[in-house]
């Protein structure tokens, strides 16, 4: 079933596809933890404001994923940041999620010690409620990347500048040719728990005190 | 702006509610693919995670393998099975199974994960205490746990529901039909109006399913 030669004579191909795949999500991940965390922070002591900025976020994350490709192509055409865009988007909802929990969890009796030292709330910030929250934001990074690395495929909607490993799976399927299509399929799974395995590294070796799982409920399906 | 009234137009231009891509056809394309795998999907889901929260049994394996599962790339899913469909039949193997076993794939996971949570969460003691009123164990799970763990079942439902809407669309992408096709057939020909209402078609439908089930969840609370 396999068409072995064609595999070998693509390798170059495979190579190159997997670095596009790799760097589109990196800049979504990127991207959607900067300005996840500049919300979250923004939201923190605003109840009101954080309820509607996390239920718009669950609302994008509602939609599925081609509908949100094609919607920017009439504004930024078949672009970059076409692309990027609804990848940006959806992790939007991972990343808060993750982000406040890690801050909710700080103990009361920690925050009142900063404060009974003279730290200013940034600084209580940045030097007691985010280290706390590590080992949940961390876990939210492993959710966002593994997520996104399975939607880079769908951006492939965008022509064959785009997709990463997708353009094989639409590239093949137009030849009716299954080789391809798993030469595409196959990698993308493997390349989504290849990161995974490295962030769990990276995750041990930042917060070794903490539990490995992320708690249930905050794993949200990944979106498609 | 220009798109929105090209999107106005495409709305509401008859030709695009009759026919075989007219949006009735395609909308009933949609449903009915959902429909069929959510269905499956729980058929399969509800009684394994019955049994597991009930008994307590495999229950670590199932659960950490469903969170797994649950992480799974719907389009790169639908690679993966379309050459072994397509084998089997090279007509609807080639268009519709793939997508097809992918939804019910992805659905499975949510609802067993909740199933089992909810059955396995409901108080020890109110088990026992069916227990000492002489009730059976099947009498147990009937009158005592599902009930209580119901709200859970429908929470597992409703994100099953909202994947399989998600995929469906993808779907479009392999030929299965659905309203994704408004937005591939709208990208590859440049059609900008097609595109939009696509986009509010297939957004549309699946902020309706997810609403649907907040109102059935907020009914079932009083």
């Amino acid at each position: 079933m396999i068409d072995w030669a064609w595999v070998g004579d693509h390798l170059d191909d495979l190579a190159w596809r997997i670095l596009q795949h790799f760097t589109l999500a990196a800049i979504a991940v990127g991207l959607g933890f900067a300005v996840s965390l500049a919300l979250s922070i923004w939201v923190l002591r605003r109840p009101r404001l954080r309820a509607a900025v996390v239920t718009a976020s669950g609302v994008l994350y509602t939609i599925p994923s081609l509908a949100l490709f094609a919607a920017l192509v009439p504004v930024t055409g078949l672009s970059l940041v076409t692309a990027e865009v609804p990848l940006v988007l959806y992790t939007l909802l991972i990343f808060m999620r993750n982000i406040l929990a890690g801050l909710d969890a700080v103990p009361p009796d920690v925050l009142e010690a900063a404060d009974a030292m003279g730290y200013s709330s940034g600084t209580r910030l940045a030097l007691v409620e985010l280290p706390l929250a590590l080992p949940l934001v961390i876990g939210g990074i492993r959710l966002a990347s593994v997520s996104t690395i399975g939607l880079v495929t769908v951006s492939g909607i965008l022509g064959d500048r785009f997709g990463g490993l997708g353009f094989f799976i639409f590239e093949g399927y137009r030849h009716t040719f299954m080789t391809e299509i798993l030469f595409g399929a196959l990698p993308s799974i493997a390349l989504a728990i290849a990161v995974d395995v490295a962030l769990v590294a990276v995750q041990r070796r930042l917060t070794p005190w903490a539990a490995q799982q992320v708690p249930e409920g905050m794993r949200p399906a990944a979106a498609s | 702006m220009n798109v929105i009234t090209d999107t106005l137009a495409w709305l509401t231009d008859a030709n695009h509610w009759t026919g075989p891509a007219g949006i009735p056809t395609r909308l009933a394309e949609h449903l009915a693919l959902s429909a069929v795998s959510i269905a499956v999907a729980i058929a399969l889901a509800i009684p394994i995670g019955i049994y597991i929260g009930h008994t307590g049994r495999y229950a670590r394996l199932v659960v950490n393998s469903a969170n797994l599962w649950r992480a799974l790339p719907s389009l790169a899913l639908i690679g993966i099975v379309l050459p072994f469909t397509s084998a089997i039949d090279p007509q609807l193997g080639f268009k519709v199974y793939p997508t097809l076993v992918a939804m019910v794939v992805l659905a499975v996971p949510p609802v067993l994960v909740n199933t089992q949570a909810g059955i396995a969460g409901v108080d020890r003691d109110l088990v026992e205490a069916a227990r000492a009123m002489g009730m059976r164990e099947r009498q147990v799970v009937r009158q005592v746990e599902l009930p209580l763990a119901l709200p859970a079942l429908v929470a597992g439902i409703r994100s099953g529901a909202v994947q399989v809407v998600a995929t469906a669309t993808l779907g479009a992408i392999f030929g299965s039909g659905g309203l994704g096709r408004y937005l591939v057939e709208g990208v590859a020909q440049r059609d900008d109006g097609m595109t939009w209402s696509g986009v509010v078609l297939v957004a549309a439908l699946a902020l309706s399913v997810e609403g649907g089930f907040v109102v059935l969840q907020r009914v079932m609370k009083k």
